[in-house]
């Protein structure tokens, strides 16, 4: 015997109560409510044993100050969101009173919720009766006899669509909805788009973008780059010098120009992959580098001079300087690929070609030349 | 007003019978009104995020009347001073003028991030109580699955709303995500070009994930939470062991009107603490960003706390690529991103079915279990706090390196390790933690407790005084059964030192004569 049971036992055991009768009083009747939920008391007094004490009395006044200085805060808040000067005006000082705008509109709001919640809690907690009943669960599914009546009615369902009886009209039902279904998603279909050479083709394609004509670098701001822009050991972020070619059009156009001292320079030369000393990749001691980190495309930004380092303040990537931009640490697989450089006849820089590997995040047909599976 | 008092029963009576006539109300209202709850403080956290979800809904719906999805460039002219002039997007300027020049815009900016914040946060401990008291078990298991699925829709909506300001910080947690749909072996870059309309930023995301945010999302975190909290109440809520409490029976208050008043209170307290944040604490200071450019970005660049583990474990996990050239790549990224956050979602998904199957344990649960009392499962808990919070850690690991002087690498690498051993270390403390709690309470049941009353015998010896729970045997033995819950370790804890009494400034009450005749039995070490 579970506990369940007896329980059940002992609700239908306790004398049912006739409602009609006159004489109940409410606690009688509101008890049969209980009874029928299959809920018990255990326990239930009233908070304050003697009704109107000073202690009740004094609880009252608490609940009922909250809720006033509720109302007086959200009032406040109201005034503020009116009154208060609010506009932004530049930068100010603690004496402008648009400072405190938001912060007066913080504490009121806050205060008037707080204050509120804090009224109803302690109504809830300090004046309400002490009660503990005890109700049945119920747990565990239904009887026996409704799951029988259930089955039975599934069953004649069953029966009366002949789903059994007609197979054939169950598959081509299914057969059709099939389709049906297809179709009710079809329409997505409009977000594909072929990716193309996207990932494989960026602003510094002479052929796509210019005409065929070299593409030249420039700052941000449109300036064209010259080899004396740029100082020994420092480095700037250059664009394709193309309409838009600093937006976020070309997001894996931007490079990193370096202009390294002559014993880098050497080091690099050295290093470097034959894929880019067939194209004489480097002007003389500048070399320019992909700012898009191979890893998931953050831009590469920070440059560690000392230890000729490139470190992606996203995931902490780290690519060496002298050697091809090969990742030395952290999560990214490949370097950084290097823009063949030049300089034209007016003296500024200009890309002899695209990237010879996609640069940014890899995918799963990403073209890789031998040379970068060799690190 | 002395006249109304007398017609105001009957005119509550007349009102109830015009809607019963109507909606036959009486029989189902007595049900509600009457449900019995149980009452645990644990039992409200999953209340802070229902809380904090119906305030997103409000501080968002401000928000949408002024923000504007929209990817066209616009030249600022507006009241920030330092951006005057520079080229953004439509998005990112509706967002700044939210901030700067609509009324209380920046305040309902702040409240809708803390909110999205506590929401989460409140989620994650509320899952971390539903698992180690074995609420999860049958026939609950439907519930705890929805609730994953609520996280991990609440995520990706966290997520998209705050990459919809389209600021530089926002832009570079899109730019992110590109790289791990590319990671996807075969369709990675359609499935990146369907996303972002070709290529990454385009020019119709924001739009995209802005329907996404306000729409598509919020109405099944809607569903789902109707769902989950209908079944709270349909399978009535799971109770602590204690006097009188079954597997068969729900030991607590009626619904009305100590449970709703409770709700309503603490309801009102969230909203006041996030409102209070809000006005107080600044968050995600947009026009400190500028606008999303693709090649600039800062250090320190992290998500919502939410989604660090998984930046986290981006960073941590090693430079492995698997090529077969020239024909396929899978991108290292593949693994912590895709993969990570796949099994993130369905080994917890399983974890119900998966126990089940482990200890062969069909039966049906509404007593919760101690942590203790299942060590195991503790255990395994425990090591995924541990994972989570070095990812966690991990995602702000060049923070910490920064402010503490410590070298990134020596972070990087802390992580790698730690978040390999030390889960496993984790495991194993948390199980002898466990059989240690369970140990000493069956100590107290079998001794009685610590009174920290030491008595010396005639022989010299010291000793300290033991008060038993129950009369004991001869040898100062109790028999009793451990029965789930709370076992009693301070003296008074079972009432033989009174508590002081409470009061402000002066008692309210008689001062009690703490445990009077009581007290001077335990001090005189009879035991």
């Amino acid at each position: 015997m579970t506990a369940h049971n007896d329980s059940a036992h002992g609700a239908a055991e306790r004398e049912t109560v006739d409602l009609s009768d006159p004489k109940l009083t409410r606690l009688e009747v509101f008890k049969e409510g209980l009874r029928r939920d299959d809920i018990e008391i255990i326990h239930y007094e009233p908070r304050f044993a003697k009704p109107g004490t000073k202690a009740e009395k004094r609880m009252e006044r608490i609940v009922g100050g909250l809720f006033l200085l509720s109302g007086l805060s959200a009032t406040l808040f109201v005034a503020a969101y009116i009154f208060w000067p609010w506009e932004y005006e530049g930068p100010s000082t603690w004496r402008d009173p648009q400072t405190w705008y938001t912060p007066i509109l913080g504490v009121t709001l806050g205060l008037a919720l707080l204050l509120f919640a804090v009224g109803v809690l302690t109504w809830a907690k300090k004046l309400l009766p002490i009660e503990e009943l005890v109700q049945d669960r119920h747990d565990g599914g239904s009887s026996a006899e409704d799951r029988r009546i259930a089955e039975a009615t599934v069953d004649g369902l069953v029966e009366d669509m002949g789903l059994k009886r007609r197979p054939f009209l169950v598959k081509a039902a299914l057969l059709g909805a099939a389709p049906l279904g297809l179709a009710a998603v079809a329409p997505l279909g409009a977000l594909l788009k072929d990716p193309g050479d996207m990932l494989t083709v960026t602003g510094w394609n002479a052929e796509k973008y210019n005409g065929g004509e070299p593409i030249r670098l420039m700052h941000k701001d449109g300036a064209l780059i010259r080899p004396d822009m740029v100082s020994v050991g420092g480095q700037i972020t250059a664009f394709p010098a193309i309409d838009h070619g600093a937006s976020n059009e070309f997001p894996t156009a931007p490079i990193l120009l370096i202009h390294l001292r002559d014993d880098d320079a050497t080091i690099l030369h050295g290093n470097l992959y034959p894929m880019y000393q067939e194209v004489d990749a480097l002007w003389g001691n500048f070399v320019a580098y992909s700012k898009i980190c191979t890893h998931v495309g953050c831009p590469t930004s920070l440059y560690e001079q000392q230890s000729q380092r490139l470190l992606c303040p996203c995931h902490q990537s780290q690519f060496n300087v002298v050697d091809n931009a090969a990742p030395v640490f952290g999560p990214a697989t490949r370097h950084l690929p290097i823009l063949p450089l030049s300089v034209d006849d007016e003296g500024y820089f200009i890309a002899t070609s695209d990237f010879l590997v996609p640069p940014g995040p890899a995918f799963w047909n990403r073209p890789s030349l031998p040379e970068e599976d060799e690190k | 007003m002395k006249r109304r008092k007398g017609t105001s029963d009957s005119l509550l009576t007349k009102a109830g019978g015009e809607l019963d006539d109507r909606f036959k109300l009486a029989g189902p209202a007595r049900v509600l009104l009457n449900k019995v709850f149980p009452d645990h403080w644990s039992f409200l956290l999953g209340e802070i995020a229902l809380f904090s979800f119906i305030l997103l809904l409000l501080s968002g719906t401000f928000l949408a009347l002024f923000f504007e999805p929209s990817m066209a460039h616009v030249t600022y002219e507006g009241a920030y001073v330092p951006l005057q002039g520079v080229e953004m997007t439509k998005a990112y300027e509706s967002a700044l003028d939210i901030s700067f020049e609509v009324r209380g815009g920046l305040i309902m900016r702040q409240m809708h991030h803390w909110a999205t914040l506590l929401f989460m946060a409140s989620i994650l401990i509320h899952m971390l109580r539903i698992f180690f008291t074995g609420a999860f078990r049958a026939p609950r298991e439907t519930n705890w699955m929805i609730g994953i699925l609520l996280f991990w829709v609440g995520f990706f909506e966290g997520f998209f709303g705050y990459s919809l300001p389209d600021d530089g910080l926002s832009g570079t947690g899109l730019r992110i995500m590109e790289g791990m749909t590319q990671s996807v072996p075969f369709i990675g870059p359609w499935a990146s070009a369907a996303l972002f309309g070709g290529q990454f930023p385009g020019t119709s995301v924001i739009s995209m994930i802005y329907i996404i945010h306000v729409f598509i999302f919020p109405l099944i975190l809607l569903g789902l939470i109707v769902v989950h909290v209908g079944l709270v109440f349909a399978q009535k809520h799971t109770q602590w062991p204690g006097p009188g409490r079954t597997e068969h029976n729900v030991v607590g208050f009626r619904m009305f009107p100590n449970y709703i008043m409770k709700q309503v209170g603490f309801m009102l307290f969230i909203w006041g603490v996030i409102a209070a944040m809000a006005g107080l604490f600044q968050i995600n200071p947009i026009w400190l960003f500028g606008p999303y450019e693709v090649a600039v970005v800062s250090s320190a660049s992290q998500p919502d706390f939410y989604v660090m583990y998984l930046d986290g474990l981006i960073r941590l996990f090693p430079a492995w690529e698997f090529r077969v050239p020239p024909y396929f790549t899978l991108p290292a990224v593949f693994w912590p991103a895709i993969a990570g956050m796949g099994l993130s979602v369905l080994l917890p998904l399983l974890y119900p079915a998966l126990e089940r199957r482990f200890t062969k344990d069909r039966g049906h649960h509404n007593l919760l279990q101690r942590p203790r009392d299942n060590p195991a499962r503790t255990g395994l808990g425990v090591m995924v706090v541990v994972f989570w919070v070095i990812g966690t850690v991990s995602g702000g690991n060049d923070v910490f390196a920064e402010k503490f002087h410590i070298s990134l690498n020596a972070m990087t690498w802390a992580g790698r390790i730690g978040i390999v051993v030390l889960p496993i270390i984790a495991y194993y403390v948390t199980y002898r933690i466990c059989l240690g709690l369970q140990q000493h309470d069956r100590e107290v049941l079998a001794h009685g407790l610590e009174t920290g009353i030491l008595m010396r015998d005639p022989n010299g010896r010291f000793y300290e005084v033991h008060q038993p729970l129950a009369e004991p045997d001869e040898h100062g033995h109790t028999e009793l059964e451990y029965n789930g819950w709370v076992v009693p370790k301070k003296m008074n804890r079972v009432g033989a030192l009174e508590p002081a009494d409470k009061g402000f400034f002066k008692s309210i009450e008689e001062p009690s004569d703490n445990g009077g005749a009581s007290r001077d039995e335990i001090e005189s070490g009879k035991h």
